[in-house]
């Protein structure tokens, strides 16, 4: 006996629409039972896991804060997963945005001007579409395996953080230690409503990224390009599109977009440098992209709600001591089953029952 | 009606205050790592421990762990300061900034940073002076290493660490003038893989006792494996290498929570910084276990000459790695300079990552 996965010839539309909450569904019935187990009031463990966060307005702005880093990195790479270009290394593009756009708030502190926080966004988007670009040059000349040389220049990224930061950007007042001089106020993303909470622009940056390549995939002339090149390189040689420059659009934009990320949290969030300042935003990125279906409007909202369950997990482990183990283990059952019943719609499961006469043939 | 109405109300508030009288103090706590991860983390959750039973009912002891130094941080210490927690345990020296920034913000909710510098209003540090240890450690290593060189498994170059190679090097020269370090640093608190794989990587080059400034039991076991003695960190690690730890620094925090809480219960709770030492039991050794009884001797006694303050772990004659003069003969070590630790003193096999 083997089970097989078979494409199915159409998919329900219907199917397509209700399996986001279908998944759902699942992940609180598995949920429940895990915690029952447990022994934790599963009403009281989902409530605060999916309702809790949302009660508050402090809490409203962190999930802003959480997920507009994820939004946004997760909008570029779906234009860059689409044209069949495979950036892993946003977390890389993410940190070198952080560092470019911190070369003004470090080493030209003095200069304070109205000026200074949108020269630190543009450089910070040039920093992550330069570390971008190695990739792409290197699959477009010579023919570089991009997933390996995006990956690997995270670490290249990290390291390089690492050392700046406990050598030439140390803080002078810092009692070496390893972190940068921190910003001036000039420098630092101004908050939305500082009275309730500490949400910045940075989540402003992600409706805009959203709309905007929303409308670019839509009705752009450019968004079809990436469609075609990435369902078929050689149909859109066809149509005069040159798979090349797609390379470099493609990591370009989720680069520059992933830079953008990065100095928007370093300015708003951390403000200033410190050897680690991302907590893996740019692989999560991935997942949210994928839980989107590429599309950046459904991306937002797998950001949002992939920051809930990061929130959720924290306000779960306090109100009834959910290990945080668990909040993990919950926060995978809800990926798996997504991208289960996701697989579900377009596939279907055959159990294949091998008639004797191919066991026979097997044998012999 | 009425009557009814005003007795149930006066009844609900009476009730009411009746509760929020009795209900427990709620103290925090924020951890870097596991609470199982048999280091760091584990030191601080024991510490935690104590401290509820020793308080009972009157508190309680949330806690978060796992929780990444960044912004990640600033958003866990601020949903404890709005859950009414407080007094705040940060226990990771990245917690600082954001453990500063939320204090701003909640100027009623006592907070206290472990191994930072900065201090606030309501915000104290708490520092344990882990050198004492390490020189303690340091001498037992010059006496038992056939070869004359320590494997070091460091986490990041911070004062602390670095002050901890310092020292260990300092202990292991007052025996044997000759002693050598090499340092793998691993760049981070608690990674098995990574820290065993310094272990191995250490002990091919030679070195014949491991020491580290990681959290995790990895290097105790790679130590195990191979034959030669390691020092724990931290928490006491006999478990993971019965016939292989000489000993072990343990953090004993508990004491401390228990002080700082009942300031805080009496009111006299103020901001301070706190560098505690064997003096005051924040750190104490693990039974001197799988060495010769006459090395065993010397430790306890150094130990004891640390505790009572006749034996400074940084006397001079001390020379820096440069070659350069750091401290004369007899001259001790101010905190300051400690506590900015950015040098390695002579024999240090490793350029300092700079």
């Amino acid at each position: 006996m083997r089970i097989e996965l078979e494409r199915r010839p159409g998919h329900s539309a219907f199917f397509s629409v209700v399996s986001p909450f279908i998944a759902l569904g699942l992940t609180i019935i598995a949920g429940a039972i895990m915690f029952t187990a447990l022994d934790k009031n599963p009403i009281d463990a989902l409530f605060s896991f999916f309702i809790e966060p949302l009660t508050e307005v402090w809490s409203l702005h962190e999930l802003a804060i959480k997920a507009a880093p994820l939004i946004l990195i997760a909008v570029g790479l779906s234009v860059c997963f689409r044209s069949n270009n495979w950036n892993i290394g946003a977390e890389g593009q993410f940190i070198l945005g952080g560092v470019v756009g911190s070369i003004v708030p470090i080493m030209f502190h003095q200069w304070d001007s109205w000026l200074v926080l949108p020269v630190m966004l543009i450089m910070g988007m040039a920093g992550g579409a330069a570390y971008a670009a190695i990739p792409a040059l290197l699959k477009t000349r010579f023919n570089t395996n991009e997933i390996l040389s995006s990956l690997m220049l995270v670490y290249v990224a990290q390291l390089f953080l690492d050392w700046i930061v406990r050598g030439p950007w140390r803080n002078p007042e810092g009692f070496n230690f390893p972190e940068s001089r921190e910003f001036d106020v000039e420098a630092i993303l101004p908050e939305l409503l500082p009275a309730s909470g500490r949400a910045d622009l940075a989540i402003i940056f992600a409706v805009i990224a959203t709309l905007l390549t929303w409308f670019m995939m839509r009705y752009m002339l450019r968004g079809f390009e990436v469609s075609v090149l990435g369902q078929s390189a050689r149909a859109g040689r066809f149509a005069g599109f040159s798979a090349n420059k797609m390379v470099f659009f493609a990591f370009l934009f989720s680069g520059a977009l992933a830079g953008l990320a990065g100095i928007s949290e370093v300015s708003g969030s951390i403000e200033q440098l410190q050897p680690v300042i991302s907590p893996g935003y740019g692989f999560t990125a991935i997942i949210v992209a994928f839980l989107g279906r590429l599309n950046p409007l459904g991306i937002f909202a797998a950001g949002l709600i992939l920051a809930l369950t990061y929130l959720g997990g924290e306000a779960a482990q306090i109100s009834i001591g959910l290990p945080d183990k668990i909040a993990r283990v919950f926060q995978g059952l809800l990926l798996f089953f997504v991208l289960a019943c996701d697989t579900l719609i377009h596939y279907r499961v055959r159990l294949k029952f091998a008639s004797h006469a191919e066991l026979a043939g097997e044998g012999a | 009606m009425k009557k009814t109405l005003l007795a149930l109300t006066a009844a609900a508030v009476v009730s009411l205050g009746g509760t929020a009288a009795q209900a427990a103090t709620k103290i925090c706590f924020v951890y870097v790592g596991s609470k199982t991860d048999g280091g760091w983390t584990q030191a601080h959750d024991i510490g935690r421990q104590e401290l509820q039973n020793h308080f009972g009912d009157k508190i309680e002891t949330p806690y978060l762990e796992n929780v990444a130094e960044g912004p990640d941080a600033e958003r866990a210490i601020e949903r404890f300061a709005r859950s009414g927690c407080e007094l705040i345990f940060t226990t990771s020296f990245g917690f600082m900034e954001p453990t500063l920034d939320v204090a701003k913000k909640f100027p009623k909710v006592k907070f206290e940073h472990a191994t930072g510098y900065k201090t606030s209003d309501n915000v104290t540090s708490y520092n344990s002076r882990f050198y004492q240890g390490r020189f303690i450690q340091g001498q037992i290593a010059g006496q038992i290493s056939k070869t004359g060189v320590a494997g070091y498994i460091a986490s990041f170059p911070i004062p602390e660490v670095v002050r901890g190679i310092n020292s260990f090097l300092l202990g292991a020269q007052s025996v044997n003038p000759d002693f050598k370090i090499k340092v793998v640093w691993v760049n981070s608190w608690f990674d098995a893989g990574k820290e065993a794989d310094a272990a191995k990587a250490l002990v091919d080059q030679g070195v014949d006792i491991l020491t580290q400034h990681t959290d995790s039991t990895a290097p105790m076991q790679v130590a195990a494996e191979r034959g030669i003695h390691a020092f724990g960190q931290a928490s006491d690690m006999i478990e993971a290498g019965p016939n292989t730890q000489l000993t072990a620094i343990i953090d004993s925090w508990g004491p401390y929570y228990i002080k700082r809480t009942q300031a805080m219960m009496d009111g006299t709770w103020k901001t301070q910084s706190t560098w505690d030492g064997l003096i005051d039991g924040i750190l104490t050794m693990a039974p001197y276990t799988n060495m010769p009884d006459d090395v065993k001797q010397m430790a306890m006694e150094t130990e004891a000459k640390i505790t009572n303050g006749e034996l400074h772990p940084f006397t001079g004659p001390v020379t820096k790695q440069d070659g350069s003069e750091w401290l004369k003969d007899g001259e001790t070590a101010d905190d300051g300079t400690l506590l900015g630790m950015n040098f390695y003193v002579m024999g240090v096999d490793d350029k300092l990552p700079q």
